[in-house]
């Protein structure tokens, strides 16, 4: 019985006993921009001791995570539309920019020299354009030598916020696609091998010779894929690159009254790459002080993280982005 | 006397714990499957669903069918591979081997066993498929692939990532199954009956396969459907050289999907109510076609049983 009695008090002790832990502040969701959120979320603890815990579980976890209200924040690649916002009580903006790059391997063809149509892209997934010497490609590149090959797709075997950023905008410039796949995450594929994750997509790429695939803007720089340059709105042939991926973010309309919801594909602008895309992070709209914190990294991560995105590849927000976004959380009441 | 009694209630009552625990957690397993396909199966119907051959997440029409037909092929396939290599790796080690064999081989097969799937995978993607595409199936191609009716079977562009490569994966997973337990019931053959078998004048082959075989038929049919259970319920050896795609082909040299690999690519991506729905009512297919397969082969192994009492 003594012993009993003194395990309760002790057992009583620990439980009372109010440690103090250092802040932590919980997220939720996509793994594209997950490497830059880790990488501000190490910066931002040394600065000012808030740590940050991100689990990249995928867009629709993230979003179905900040719904019932189990993490801080949430992450998504997708846009949620402003009725969905209104469903879930959620707030959103848009953290960093990214966008999806076509690769080929194509032996002879360097970096950037491969031209191609929004069409021209557009048959070659949908399967239409079968060779790499077919005339509608051939027309936009008189100087090259296509080979008499079969063109091998590769999409991807997962859904993800790489290929909703890519169908959509096949989808807005084809409406061939449109009606015939559509957009979203995961979709019907008329024609192509998957491969899973980015990593799958560009090791497949690499190894199968007359192939074309789609990855992450990061992934086609950090693994030297063979880029094309790709069509614009505007009709000009724009490469991947950090300034047509900024023209891409500068042009779009992002508009604080519908949270931001836009896909950043087509963005108009001479010097715009046509697929880019925005990742967005979401917030419970009732948990005022809670979105303080988020806000404050947020904040903290426009004003000095935007080497540290660089560096990792991630093209952060033009400065007239940053300022409708603080606007935004100013009128939301937690800025 | 008092106390002893008292200890053996207690016993008693701790394994009937761990038993019905068992049982709790495997109902429990069901009744989350059936309630989160609930939507799915409304929508589509049971029957319906596993019959349909469509898989869009777009206009959010979803089937079973092609799932199904690649966790049955893949299965299959890698049964066919597996068995045999197996029953003979158990008859090297118990019959052929030389005594200083029997043991490395031994542990080297339980190795096997004990390599996690995903190393499976990873060895698969980056070894195996190179190796597949360039050398193994275009040879294939030229020999098979030029016969009348078994060269349907490798039509198509050799990529590496397809039905014939995960079978592969997947035989190499579960040989160490079915290759333990058939070499265990080999060893219960009795000495005195084979070696009845080498007075009469019978060939090691002879014996092996005419008394030990058939001695142990029981035993090397259970470490098949371990292994066979192993395999429909692989996930992450497949998920990466199978290009989740969804359709029925004819050709082993195709992408294709099963369950598994349908599961593990797209279950943190699905945004639709009816997609997730969906993904648990594959899951819920695949636990009714366990269950089935596992009841099957019991009854099997007991009638078997009754026929060897008599």
């Amino acid at each position: 019985m003594k012993a009993i009695r003194i395990l309760a008090v002790i057992f009583a002790a620990l439980i009372l006993a109010q440690p103090v832990f250092a802040e932590t502040l919980n997220g939720a969701g996509a793994t594209f921009p997950y490497p830059v959120y880790s990488a501000w979320a190490f910066e931002y603890s040394k600065v000012t001791g808030t740590r940050l815990n991100y689990q990249s579980i995928g867009s629709g976890g993230g979003q179905r995570q900040i719904s019932s209200r189990t993490v801080d924040f949430g992450a998504s690649d997708a846009p949620l539309k402003p009725g969905k916002l209104a469903e879930h009580k959620l707030l959103q903006f848009p953290a960093v920019i990214g966008g999806v790059v076509p690769v080929i391997n194509i032996k002879g063809i360097k970096e950037g020299q491969l031209r191609l149509s929004p069409q021209a892209l557009c048959g070659i997934f949908l399967g239409t354009v079968k060779k790499w010497n077919d005339k509608s490609i051939g027309s936009l590149n008189p100087s090259l030598i296509l080979p008499d090959a079969n063109i091998t797709v590769v999409r991807r075997s997962d859904g993800s916020g790489t290929t909703a950023i890519f169908t959509t905008y096949l989808a807005g410039v084809c409406p061939a696609w449109k009606q015939k796949v559509g957009a979203g995450k995961a979709v019907k594929w008329p024609a192509g091998t998957g491969g899973k994750g980015n990593e799958g997509v560009a090791n497949y790429v690499k190894r199968l010779k007359n192939s074309i695939g789609y990855v992450e803007f990061a992934y086609a720089k950090q693994n030297k894929l063979n880029y094309i340059s790709l069509q614009n709105g505007s009709g000009k042939f724009v490469a991947p690159t950090f300034e047509s991926f900024k023209a891409a973010a500068a042009g779009g309309g992002f508009d604080p009254n519908k949270d931001f919801y836009l896909w950043l594909v087509n963005a108009p602008g001479e010097g715009s790459w046509p697929i880019a895309g925005a990742t967005f992070i979401l917030l419970a709209s009732e948990q005022v002080e809670q979105n303080k914190k988020v806000v404050k990294f947020f904040d903290w991560a426009y004003q000095s993280g935007d080497m540290t995105a660089e560096r990792l590849v991630y093209v952060p927000l033009p400065k007239s982005l940053k300022d409708k976004v603080k606007t935004y959380w100013r009128s939301k009441g937690i800025y | 006397m008092q106390d002893r009694k008292s200890a053996d209630i207690i016993f008693h009552g701790i394994t009937a714990i761990a038993a019905f625990s068992v049982l709790f957690v495997i109902l429990g397993v069901l009744f989350v499957l059936v309630k989160e396909s609930y939507p799915s199966i409304g929508r589509f119907g049971f029957f319906r669903f596993i019959a349909t051959n469509d898989w869009n997440p777009v206009t959010g029409n979803f089937g079973a069918a092609a799932a199904l037909f690649g966790t049955a092929v893949t299965t299959a396939l890698a049964l066919i591979i597996a068995v045999p290599v197996a029953i003979g790796i158990a008859v090297f080690v118990t019959e052929v081997a030389p005594p200083f064999l029997k043991g490395p081989v031994g542990v080297a097969i339980e190795l096997l066993a004990a390599i996690p799937s995903i190393v499976y995978g990873m060895w698969g993607l980056f070894t195996l498929v190179p190796i597949m595409s360039e050398y193994i199936e275009p040879a294939l191609q030229g020999t098979m692939g030029r016969l009348p009716l078994i060269g349907i079977l490798f039509e198509g562009t050799p990529l590496g990532i397809d039905l014939l490569t995960s079978s592969i994966i997947l035989s190499i997973m579960i040989i160490p199954f079915t290759a333990s337990i058939s070499r265990d019931a080999f060893n219960l053959t009795p000495p005195l009956v084979k070696e009845s078998a080498y007075a009469t004048g019978a060939t090691k082959w002879e014996v092996i396969w005419d008394v030990v075989i058939p001695y142990s038929k029981v035993g090397v049919f259970g470490g098949i459907i371990l292994s066979l259970g192993r395999a429909l319920g692989e996930t992450m050896a497949v998920a990466f050289v199978l290009g989740n795609n969804h359709q029925i082909t004819s050709s082993l040299l195709d992408t294709a999907t099963t369950i598994t690999v349908a599961l593990a690519n797209e279950f943190t991506e699905a945004d639709t109510d009816i997609y997730l729905s969906s993904l648990f009512n594959l899951a819920l297919i695949l636990f009714i076609m366990s269950f089935i397969i596992l009841a099957l082969s019991k009854l099997m192994l007991a009638w078997a049983g009754r026929k060897s009492d008599r």
